[in-house]
């Protein structure tokens, strides 16, 4: 009897040492940012890249995300990077998508789309946000450069193993609350480090009903609730979803191999370390305060009053202060895109509550779909022209305003009602003050230019 | 290999301390693993026109030759980029006193060859309060300050990864045969 954690460990062990495992990583997703170093060190080492064919690369972190701005590219550094991925992938025989590919976009968006991400593997990224490919029942986490470098040459890693955290979920979200409550809720409740040390499982009556792009905001968040690993077992919404990809139909159709996924799951009688549970019913959507993803309320709520110093600074940076309403943050910019909330099915909730309505005086609003797929299938879908006509910015893909590293920055002391999954000072811009939220929540601070509760909004 | 490392502190105590504070994402463009130490902290450190804000401890005199830094709880949290530990290194730090990591950073920490260490509440908070030059012992788990010692804990495995000497890398491919039958099986 095992749990699904100790299943994906535990079948991916090559070796054992006194407190730590080397273990097989089956497949590694590199983007711009985080590899070149990593890729100096294996030629300045002598080494070679043991699998090349394990490993896709994207460019997402710091792409332009207008036309124009692609066309002249003129962040020199930025433009180094991303040519010295394309020089790198070229020379070791990796597999890349450029931008303005078809399957370029984020990595943590067009890794699932393609079917790259199909269950039962270890999966590394240089990003913490890595563990959104766990909602495919994978083992999957960030990394840092040295470890990259470690992939590389050895297409392993030593892990210390982690305990377990179950986090049930039971009970039904009311029509507009959404899987970044949950986990917007989980966080400002148990705090930012409340999963450091543990692998994350969400299970659970809830989770079964949810989709999988549901279950990949949640798996994304892991890390803000300081969990290098979150995931969900393997079921037929799993199934289903790879029946539509590129790379992982054959795989769901191969009986064999799908009666592998079905044990992917915690067996009735294993144990995790901890639990923690949550019912779902009559959840409020959840908005951040302050700088970091745990100072969050409900969007009904008020500012709690503390006398901290971390708090303290939290209220001066943002701007608030203790027993203010969440519903008079001001709305300044809204950005629609990331890795957690960038998806089409993010963009299609989103756009059921425009409803002809025109994004408020003021405001100015960007969105920015998860991947070149996506953009497209909004665009055909007419997604987008509802967006457009509403009066958003319409972007070509990547990480954009969820940190800024390219144009895309939220100008000093503007408020922005972000569907990202960090608050942290500077994050979005100097001096920028971000307020995570839903996509639902976001596009309505659009249109009204205010904080709006969503289930008061007729649809 | 070394247990035993001595130096003088600074003290640096806000709780989440996250790696887009100790590096700012404008600063993540370069491909090369040096030159962030200038940037370390940027957005504390430097007024809008650039200009070193004197109160901030990296900024003090007296703390330049630092290099044990004490700071709070869930140091690195948010971003996985190594970036941070390579900028706070170049600010010539070795070793990092806290109450708790982010798992992610801490990795990257060591894997730089530097240590980082866990020791209570109020031991830090006394620690921090003025400058110190401190022994840290890895193996008594203590620090010491004059005559006084302070116990520390080593976070689960970590005291052979602050052991090591040279290549992480090797260590495994020391392993090449037992990888190349798991990829066969």
């Amino acid at each position: 009897m095992a749990t699904l954690f100790e299943k994906l460990w535990n079948s991916h062990i090559v070796t054992t040492e006194e407190n730590r495992d080397l273990l097989y990583i089956d497949r590694h997703y590199i983007h711009e940012v985080t590899s070149p170093q990593a890729f100096s060190g294996i030629k300045m080492a002598g080494r070679k890249i043991r699998r090349p064919d394990r490993i896709f690369a994207t460019m997402d972190h710091n792409v332009p995300t207008t036309a124009q701005e692609r066309l002249d590219f003129l962040d020199p550094q930025a433009k180094l990077q991303v040519e010295t991925l394309a020089e790198n992938c070229k020379n070791f025989g990796i597999e890349l998508a450029e931008m303005g590919t078809a399957n370029n976009g984020i990595v943590h968006i067009v890794g699932p789309e393609m079917g790259l991400s199909y269950p039962g593997q270890t999966i590394v990224c240089g990003d913490s946000h890595t563990a959104t490919h766990g909602a495919f029942a994978n083992l999957a986490f960030g990394i840092g450069t040295s470890e990259v470098e470690h992939v590389f040459a050895t297409q392993t890693l030593w892990q210390t193993r982690p305990k377990t955290l179950g986090i049930k979920l039971t009970g039904k979200l009311d029509g507009g609350v959404s899987a970044k409550d949950v986990i917007l809720k989980l966080i400002a409740e148990n705090g930012v480090a409340f999963g450091t040390g543990y692998a994350l499982e969400f299970y659970g009556e809830a989770v079964e009903k949810m989709s999988m792009d549901e279950r990949m905001t949640m798996c994304n968040m892991a890390i803000e609730a300081g969990a290098k690993y979150g995931m969900v077992a393997y079921d037929m919404h799993t199934k289903a979803y790879l029946e539509n990809t590129e790379k992982a139909a054959s795989l769901v159709k191969n009986a064999e191999i799908e009666s592998y996924f079905q044990t992917l799951k915690t067996d009735d009688e294993a144990e995790f370390d901890k639990i923690i549970s949550l019912d779902l019913m009559g959840l409020a959507p959840q908005i951040t305060w302050g700088t970091n993803p745990g100072q969050g309320i409900a969007i009904d709520g008020i500012v709690p009053t503390l006398t901290d110093s971390d708090t303290l600074s939290a209220y001066e940076y943002m701007d608030v202060h203790g027993g203010m309403s969440a519903m008079d943050f001001p709305v300044d910019y809204i950005f629609i895109g990331s890795c957690t909330n960038g998806r089409l099915s993010d963009l299609i909730e989103g756009a059921k509550y425009l409803r002809g309505r025109r994004v408020a005086d003021g405001v100015r609003a960007i969105v920015v779909p998860g991947s070149e797929k996506t953009r497209m299938l909004a665009e055909e879908k007419g997604i987008a022209k509802l967006y457009t006509d509403a009066g958003f910015e319409w972007r070509l893909p990547g990480c954009s305003a969820c940190l800024g590293m390219n144009t895309d920055q939220i100008p000093a002391g503007m408020h922005c009602i972000s569907t990202s999954n960090r608050n942290f000072v500077g994050r979005q811009g100097y001096k920028a003050r971000t307020h995570l939220a839903s996509v639902q929540t976001a596009v309505l601070a659009a249109v009204h230019g205010k904080i709006v509760d969503v289930r008061k909004e007729q649809l | 290999m070394a247990t035993v490392y001595s130096g003088k502190t600074v003290g640096f105590m806000p709780d989440n301390i996250d790696t887009d504070q100790i590096i700012p994402k404008n600063y993540l463009k370069s491909i090369e693993k040096t030159g962030f130490g200038t940037f370390a902290f940027a957005e504390w450190r430097y007024d809008e026109k650039g200009v070193e804000i004197a109160d901030f401890p990296f900024n003090q005199v007296q703390n330049k030759e630092a290099t044990i830094l004490i700071t709070g709880e869930n140091f690195g949290c948010g971003s996985s980029r190594e970036h941070a530990a390579w900028a706070l290194q170049e600010l010539g730090l070795h070793v990092i006193i806290a109450g708790s990591y982010s798992d992610i950073f801490f990795n990257n920490w060591l894997n730089c060859g530097h240590w980082a260490i866990i020791a209570p509440k109020e031991v830090r908070i006394e620690l921090a309060k003025e400058q110190q030059f401190l022994t840290v012992d890895l193996k008594a788990q203590v620090i010491t300050v004059g005559a006084i010692d302070y116990p520390i804990t080593l976070v689960e495995g970590s005291y052979l990864k602050m052991q090591r000497e040279g290549d992480f890398i090797s260590e495994a491919e020391a392993y090449s045969q037992a990888i190349d039958s798991y990829e066969n099986k």
